[in-house]
């Protein structure tokens, strides 16, 4: 090889006078881990406080309705208010059956909220050990769990929350309705802590803890669920939104909780009559319902860019 | 020729290049000045970080995210590069510069098929036009770039090729329109290593034909010594030394390239190869400690299914036996897929073999009850290779080294604490360290603390899985170090898995040669790089880079 | 492929019928008179409970009930409705109409996701990007029931634009309106993505080696970034459809379109059990059959499932 045939000087930069040290220590100022950073990352966001406050308030209303209104439950709905306007101590006015629109408004969030919690906790529940046995396991648990998995899968959560409701005639009650809703929604969230957990087992730490003996199942549990719930978390909130949603939509079609039951879903699907001539009766639980999915649809997108792998990655 | 006449093809003058971020910007390079000459090879050497392909990107044009040049020229054949427009570049690109990425997989569109992607460089770069001589010219590219049956290949998609035949598709996409420049950048690291030298000198024997001139981009010194004349050494976003190869190798003026040039392994190796000529050949029958793991005929075989109900039985591992003697570190060389990985789980009791045995101090591993395998296993303990994925996330660093304790329930939490700090001491790196979270921590450090981790039990034996192969030069030379300091500290005996023949000559006393799950060679370190028998091992030792350099003393 | 078409088949039978199954089962496994269960409290004429009883094999064990059942399907018999129509009949007046509100939804929400996707992806933190995650946010959130009233009220009744309700004239115009709410509200979660994914392709190695070849903008975006990006949203289609299939179900309802979902949306609301299973019934087969589709579809657009090793 001949070095000599182009101009090439032997340049030196000049040496400066701190020794170069290899790969030192730089403690940061701040501690660093995924949830620490998430953390930091979601509180400096406006829109983070404020779907915070839109949930807070809305759980305030379902856990203690009467700070916000005087007219109790079985509110005196008179036939003489009947689609009334506001008044002095009825902000929102009357629906078409006489009631005061914003003390149904009020008592319809602990509707939405109790469905909607009891239904994606179970949800959740039931994916979680699925996904997460499926996925470390693998083999034939792997196989049946995801096959049973498919077969709910395959039936929209609506839909079959429709034919259990309309079966289970006799029994409307929160409990029944969320059953229906969570044990079908399950699946989707399988899904994803599978693919969580499948991820993770295959890092290093894994191994490294069962060359120290430790048994798979307690693998599982302190290092590999702890790892893989990230994604879950925006999945539940997401769940959660939806979770309300259902209700609202199988109340609005008569299998939810019954006729007199508050529910933003009775409200809209009995103010549908009268929606040329009072067409507040339907917007203001239809304001109520979309304001309070909306925030938690934006809790679990900001949780989604907080945990974000591109950031978890940084190196 | 005399100097005087020559112009350079590529001249880079006090180049800067800034990234915009959250904070700011931030200047990635500060002023770079290089030449290339018409026909001439340059390498560019560095560390991750060092700024070296950023270079080449701006030479293209391809910077990545907000990266852009702030300052200084970029001259091609006497026409500035740096003021173009992206329309304008894209007629520089592929005709007058071509580009040879790293990746094989990930550089090609999985969807379309490899004639489809060479076809479109031809047809952008208008070497050819009309179907059949867009089809005639791209069976010429492939052919060239060595590929056989090219008609066939043209149809096939990426994922159906081989890592090699893949690069070597790449390389006919860079030179499709003989350009007058080629930048490559890492062309070969992901590739094993007897491929690399063979796509290596293809690569050359096809630039030197044409008089193309080549940008070699490279971590590795010893391969940049062997395939450029001049080469650029560079560190945080500066060249620290330039020169010619040669001189630069025999004679660094730069410290940091001293220590570049003494921690490569491909150099250390003909270092250490230089002074063994000396000294005399160790031989196996000179060692004389007891073996602490004596496995024999070790077999593992795996059910791989076939698609519908089929399934063949694969072989990771064929009858492989060795021994390794006490406080003596035995080395398991192979390229990927040579079931190196496979023998290190099985010693590590991660997997159960087939058949064959294990014995550690005389005892058989396949035979324990439950109870002994734990015991055991404070015994052994690894070090994986991938610093990223080997700690828990969520853990604190304290928390990661006490863990093996705690499952074992030695001492209590204080002297729990007590140990920990030892252990961080042991490694070099600071207490307050403990209470922190391996996401701040560097790809050695976390090796650091792995290796901390792997001592806590005072273990015998240590296998080390590839445990520096993801690190730069310098803190591999460290880590590598740090390992020989504890081994001799602490009577450690080391299982050493590595694809990577120049780091065993540095780091290990023994080796076998694996090849294919079959141990193909074994002996002293000495023995097999002084007197190879088999034709396998003295292809991996020819496809050491720099092997063809001959450098005598240090 | 064939390979892969047939392993697509394969799975497809386990689900079929394990749904089918686990629908019979909730309707009729129960304590209790099953049809007397399935009309709530309505009392039904004695005759359609005893063609009922007929019907649904209640004097068998369950498990041969089942096969019964499923027999029947298989031979084009889904059943009665509760006015004592035969569900075949029914469908084939309502499932034209279906179709064509589905293909019109679809069109609409495919359109509009690649292109905002794409276009927010690569326009990623400025205005429209912003803007289009605020529009893409509200409709997630706007359930399809409120966001039917809301264009009812607002573009029909006080701005007159379309006609409220569509009823027994049902042409392509005549569903513009119910098509445009059914897809607006399916092509958020599609448009996110989209735009996620069109990101990630953005990325990718093969995007700059594509740059470095000399290839213009125009043409890598196209090639080698849609093709790619198309991929994840078009799989995820198929769950999407089970999104559209409770929206028809509702849309149907409120604009009083006479299509499938509207059988289904008058007998949930009339509390008419045996009509809501069979029709559920059927839109769970449709949904099995468009999931076989879209999967056969995505071994189509991927070669590395269409020719493995």
């Amino acid at each position: 090889m001949s070095s000599s045939q182009f101009p090439a000087p032997h340049y030196v930069a000049p040496i400066k006078t701190e020794t170069i040290s290899v790969d030192a220590v730089r403690v940061a100022a701040r501690k660093s881990n995924l949830w620490l950073d998430a953390w930091r990352d979601l509180r400096r966001r406006p829109t983070f406080w404020i779907a915070l406050v839109v949930m807070a308030i809305v759980i305030l209303m379902a856990a203690f309705p009467m700070l916000f209104t005087q007219v109790p439950p079985d509110n005196d709905c008179q036939l003489s208010n009947s689609n009334g306007g506001p008044t002095a101590g009825h902000i929102l006015g009357f629906t078409f059956q006489g009631c005061d629109t914003f003390s149904r408004i009020v008592w319809g969030a602990r509707t939405s909220l109790s469905v909607g919690l009891l239904a994606t906790a179970i949800g959740t529940i039931i994916g979680l050990i699925m996904g997460a046995l499926s996925g470390f396991y693998g083999g034939w648990l792997d196989a049946v769990i995801s096959r049973v998995g498919d077969i709910f899968f395959s039936i929209p959560y609506i839909l079959a929350a429709i034919v259990v409701m309309s079966v289970f005639s006799q029994y409307r009650n929160v409990f029944t309705l969320a059953f229906a809703i969570g044990g079908f929604a399950w699946a989707s969230t399988a899904r994803v802590v599978r693919a969580e957990v499948l991820r993770v087992r295959q890092a290093d730490y894994v191994a490294a803890s069962q060359a120290l003996g430790q048994s798979r199942f307690r693998t599982l549990l302190t290092h590999v669920i702890p790892n893989a719930i990230a994604p879950l978390l925006v999945v539940t909130t997401i769940s959660l939104a939806a979770a309300i949603v259902a209700e609202a939509t199988l109340s609005f079609l008569g299998v939810g909780l019954g006729g007199s039951t508050m529910s933003w879903g009775n409200d809209i699907s009995q103010a549908q009559q009268s929606l040329r001539i009072a067409p507040m009766a339907l917007i203001w639980p239809s304001i109520a319902l979309t304001v309070t999915v909306l925030a938690f649809i934006l809790l679990g997108e900001l949780i989604r860019d907080a945990i974000d792998p591109r950031a978890r990655a940084r190196r | 020729m005399s100097d005087a006449t020559m112009t350079p093809l590529l001249s880079v003058r006090d180049l800067k290049v800034a990234f915009e971020g959250e904070g700011g910007t931030r200047e990635v390079l500060h002023g770079v000045s290089l030449d290339v000459y018409p026909g001439q090879t340059v390498a560019i050497v560095g560390e991750s970080g060092s700024g070296k392909s950023t270079t080449a990107s701006a030479v293209i044009g391809l910077l990545p995210g907000t990266g852009h040049v702030t300052a200084g020229s970029i001259t091609l054949d006497g026409r500035e590069l740096t003021d173009l427009s992206q329309t304008q570049f894209e007629s520089v690109r592929g005709r007058d510069i071509g580009y040879v990425p790293q990746d094989p997989m990930s550089n090609l569109n999985p969807v379309w098929s490899i004639g489809f992607q060479v076809k479109e460089a031809i047809r952008a770069n208008g070497i050819a036009t009309g179907r059949k001589e867009v089809e005639k010219r791209a069976i010429e590219v492939l052919k060239q770039a060595g590929l056989a049956d090219a008609e066939r290949r043209l149809h096939q998609y990426p994922h159906q090729f081989s890592g090699g035949m893949r690069q070597r598709a790449l390389i006919g996409i860079g030179l499709a329109a003989d350009p007058k420049l080629l930048i490559a950048d890492e062309p070969t690291s992901a590739l094993d290593v007897t491929v690399q030298r063979v796509i290596l000198d293809h690569m050359a024997s096809l630039t030197r034909e044409r008089g193309t001139s080549v940008l070699l981009i490279t971590h590795d010194l010893g391969l940049a010594a062997e395939r450029a004349d001049t080469i650029v050494v560079m560190n945080q976003g500066e060249i620290v030394e330039s020169g010619p190869s040669r001189e630069i190798l025999e004679n660094p003026q730069h410290p940091y390239t001293q220590r570049l040039v003494a921690a490569a392994p491909s150099i250390a190796s003909q270092r250490i190869q230089a002074k063994v000529e000396d000294r005399g050949i160790l031989r196996e029958s000179d060692i004389d400690a007891p073996a602490t793991v004596k496995v024999t005929d070790l077999v593992k075989e795996y059910k791989i299914r076939q698609g519908g109900f089929r399934s063949e039985q694969f072989r990771a591992v064929d009858g492989v036996s060795f021994e390794i003697p006490r406080g003596k570190t035995l080395a398991l060389v192979g390229e990927s897929g040579s079931g190196k990985s496979t023998i290190a789980k099985m010693v590590l009791k991660l997997e159960d073999p087939t058949s064959g045995s294990i014995e550690v101090d005389g005892v058989n591993t396949g035979k324990l009850s439950a109870k002994d395998t734990f015991n055991l296993r404070r015994r052994m303990q690894p070090v994986f290779q991938d610093p990223y994925g080997s700690l828990d996330p969520l853990r604190s660093i304290g928390n990661l080294i006490a863990e093996p304790l705690n499952i074992h329930k030695v001492g209590d939490n204080a002297s729990r604490r007590a140990r920990v700090e030892e252990l961080l001491e042991q490694v070099a790196l600071p207490q307050e360290l403990a209470s922190r979270y391996p996401n701040e921590l560097s790809g050695g450090q976390r090796q650091r603390v792995a290796i901390a981790r792997a001592l806590a039990l005072k273990p015998d034996i240590l296998v080390l899985d590839e445990a520096v192969s993801a690190l730069d030069v310098l803190v591999q030379a460290q880590i590598l170090q740090l390992l020989a300091e504890l081994q001799s500290e602490l009577g450690l005996t080391y299982l050493f898995i590595t694809h990577d023949l120049a780091v065993v000559r540095v780091a290990a006393d023994l080796v076998c040669v694996m090849e294919r799950g079959k141990l193909v060679e074994q002996g002293t370190v000495d023995e097999i790089f002084a007197q190879p028998s088999q034709e396998y091992t003295q292809r991996l030792l020819d496809a050491i880079p720099g092997a063809s350099l001959s450098l005598g003393g240090a | 492929m064939l390979g892969y078409i047939l392993r697509r088949l394969l799975q497809v039978l386990p689900v079929f019928f394990g749904a089918t199954l686990l629908i019979y089962f909730m309707v009729f496994a129960m304590p209790g008179d099953p049809i007397l269960g399935l009309f709530g409290d309505k009392t039904p004429a004695p005759q359609v409970v005893e063609a009922l009883r007929a019907q649904y094999h209640l004097d068998q064990p369950f498990i041969v009930q089942y096969f019964l059942y499923l027999g029947g399907i298989f031979q084009g018999d889904l059943g009665t409705t509760f006015s004592g129509q035969s569900v075949n009949e029914v469908l084939a007046r309502t499932l034209p109409v279906t179709a064509r509100l589905a293909v019109m939804a679809l069109a609409i929400e495919f359109v509009l996701a690649v292109v905002v996707g794409t276009i927010s992806a690569i326009r990623k933190g400025k205005l429209f990007d912003n803007v289009a995650l605020i529009v893409a946010l509200l409709f997630v959130a706007l359930p399809i029931f409120v966001a039917c009233f809301l264009a009812q009220y607002f573009l029909a009744i006080q701005l007159g634009w379309f006609r409220p309700t569509v009823g027994a004239q049902n042409n392509w115009g005549d569903l513009l309106l119910p098509a445009i709410v059914l897809g607006f509200s399916l092509f958020a979660t599609s448009m996110r993505l989209m735009r996620g994914s069109v990101i990630d392709t953005l990325n990718q190695d093969w995007v700059r080696t594509a740059y470095s070849k000399g290839l213009s903008r125009r043409r890598v975006i196209p090639v080698h970034v849609l093709r790619n990006s198309l991929i994840p949203v078009i799989t995820n289609s198929a769950t999407n459809f089970g999104v559209l299939l409770v929206g028809a179900t509702v849309t149907e309802g409120i604009f009083n379109i006479p299509g499938v979902g509207n059988t289904l949306y008058q007998a949930t609301i009339r509390g008419e059990g045996p009509t809501v299973v069979s029709f559920v019934t059927v839109f769970v087969i449709i949904y099995v059959l468009v999931n076989l589709v879209v999967d056969l579809l995505y071994g189509l657009l991927d070669p590395r499932i269409r020719y493995v090793k």
